[in-house]
């Protein structure tokens, strides 16, 4: 169940390319994590230097405004330090990690500052203020790197836009049913289908 | 292992933080009993962190300085110990005791194929029907959590327990959990109650951690309260409460 078939994407594009932090840093990641959870500090600034600058990165792309996305991404890598000691290396990479808590408080910043803004609009106003095509024009912003662009491209279009709106937006899964006008149940799996694909695509492993 | 189909297509969802906070708790509770969902959630994350690579932009220098300094002032936590593990979740629960019923039920019906007695064959039936219950259930505590009303209201109980309330007006159902409550002592049980302005109206017991749907309708009530009763509950509360919490109006 874990690899598509032959026909899949990855197969006509062969091996996966590392990109960003390559994977033979991965267990220089997770060593210095390991100092880092004894209080190490030239390990915690080696670590922010290879870790910064995917969890800026991604925290800009979901909140946008530079001045709260560095807040943010501020917190993420204070929030590193506090937790080194809780990071087992069994559950996932570092980076994986790292990016994981990026990307919780990225959403809940929009999310509490969504929540602060409907409470000042009724539900119909809510409604339109996504059209389709600016949403969709949004999720076509540029990525960095080639593997994921190509991945990207052996998604049906439904299964991109929903990836992309929930992660790169930050979006719940109950707005990007709404916004591509589809129902719950099919945004749900075309999610998972899509993160399927992208993962055999990009020879993800845990 | 069999799982829940519908539970299980929402890895994706979690894996993306495009659950509502409602919904994160209940599949986070779900998690600890599926390891095939933790497995596929851990590759989720991990090819989510492929699209953060992609998105990579350098940080401001200014940021480096306030990061390495800010560290100065703060505590790492300490690690978690591995035998400490959470605390079982009712969803847990109900699931473990549904299938252990199921399995009891094939094993008598086994038995029935061999000529045995009608009393097995009873007790096959009532065991089939049990877990069929729990495993309604289940489905209740998610249809109320998933409705697209669902509001959470979260608080402490004075003996520090974490708790929150998700009630949907559509449903007319809310859900209970509770996190860190301490045994309640023998022959004791907790008690929930809706509290219909003033007037306290029994809502069910439950006697540990997890989550939990509420006997009876959400209308009419303006709160959720908490109590400890003897076994099998009471019709008003005898103690003091440990919880009182508003619903959202």
């Amino acid at each position: 169940m874990r690899r598509t078939d032959p026909g899949g994407p990855s197969a006509t594009t062969g091996q996966p390319l590392p990109f960003g932090v390559p994977d033979t840093a991965a267990p220089r990641l997770e060593d210095l994590m390991s100092r880092v959870a004894r209080g190490d500090k030239d390990a915690f600034s080696a670590l922010y230097d290879a870790l910064s600058g995917t969890v800026f990165g991604l925290v800009v792309r979901v909140v946008r405004d530079r001045a709260q996305s560095e807040e943010v991404a501020q917190e993420v890598m204070i929030d590193l330090w506090r937790q080194a000691a809780r990071y087992r290396p069994g559950e996932g990479s570092v980076l994986a990690w790292a990016a994981t808590l990026a990307h919780r408080r990225a959403v809940d910043r929009v999310r509490s500052a969504q929540a602060a803004i409907n409470r000042e609009h009724d539900q119909a106003a809510r409604q339109q203020a996504r059209p389709f095509d600016e949403v969709a024009e949004q999720v076509e912003t540029r990525l960095e790197s080639e593997q994921v662009r190509r991945c990207m491209r052996g998604l049906t279009e439904i299964q991109r836009q929903a990836v992309t709106l929930a992660y790169y937006q930050g979006l719940t899964y109950r707005e990007v049913a709404e916004t591509l006008r589809t129902p719950l149940p099919t945004i749900k799996t075309r999610m998972r289908d899509g993160l399927i694909r992208l993962r055999d695509c990009m020879g993800v492993t845990t | 292992m069999k799982h829940d189909g519908e539970l299980h297509t929402l890895t994706g969802a979690y894996a993306l933080h495009s659950l509502t906070a409602a919904e994160h708790e209940m599949f986070t509770a779900h998690l600890a009993d599926c390891p095939s969902c933790r497995q596929e959630v851990a590759e989720f994350s991990a090819t989510a962190a492929r699209l953060a690579g992609a998105a990579t932009l350098p940080a401001p220098a200014r940021m480096r300085d306030a990061v390495l300094h800010g560290i100065e002032s703060v505590r790492q936590l300490p690690p978690l110990l591995p035998d400490s593990g959470r605390p079982m979740t009712f969803t847990a629960i109900l699931r473990r005791k549904a299938i252990t019923l199921a399995i009891a039920a094939s094993l008598a019906g086994a038995a029935v194929l061999g000529g045995v007695t009608v009393w097995q064959k009873q007790l096959a039936e009532e065991a089939r029907q049990q877990a069929q219950a729990s495993e309604r259930r289940l489905q209740d505590v998610s249809a109320v959590v998933a409705a697209p009303d669902a509001r959470t209201v979260r608080g402490r109980t004075t003996t520090g327990a974490g708790t929150s309330v998700v009630s949907s007006k559509l449903q007319n159902r809310a859900v209970f959990i509770g996190t860190g409550l301490p045994d309640p002592g023998a022959g004791r049980t907790y008690q929930l109650w809706f509290d219909d302005h003033g007037t306290m109206r029994p809502a069910g017991l439950l006697t540990q951690d997890g989550a939990t749907l509420m006997q009876g309708g959400i209308q009419g009530a303006s709160g959720v309260g908490l109590t400890v009763e003897p076994a099998g509950g009471s019709a008003r509360p005898t103690s003091r409460p440990l919880l009182l919490l508003n619903l959202p109006a």
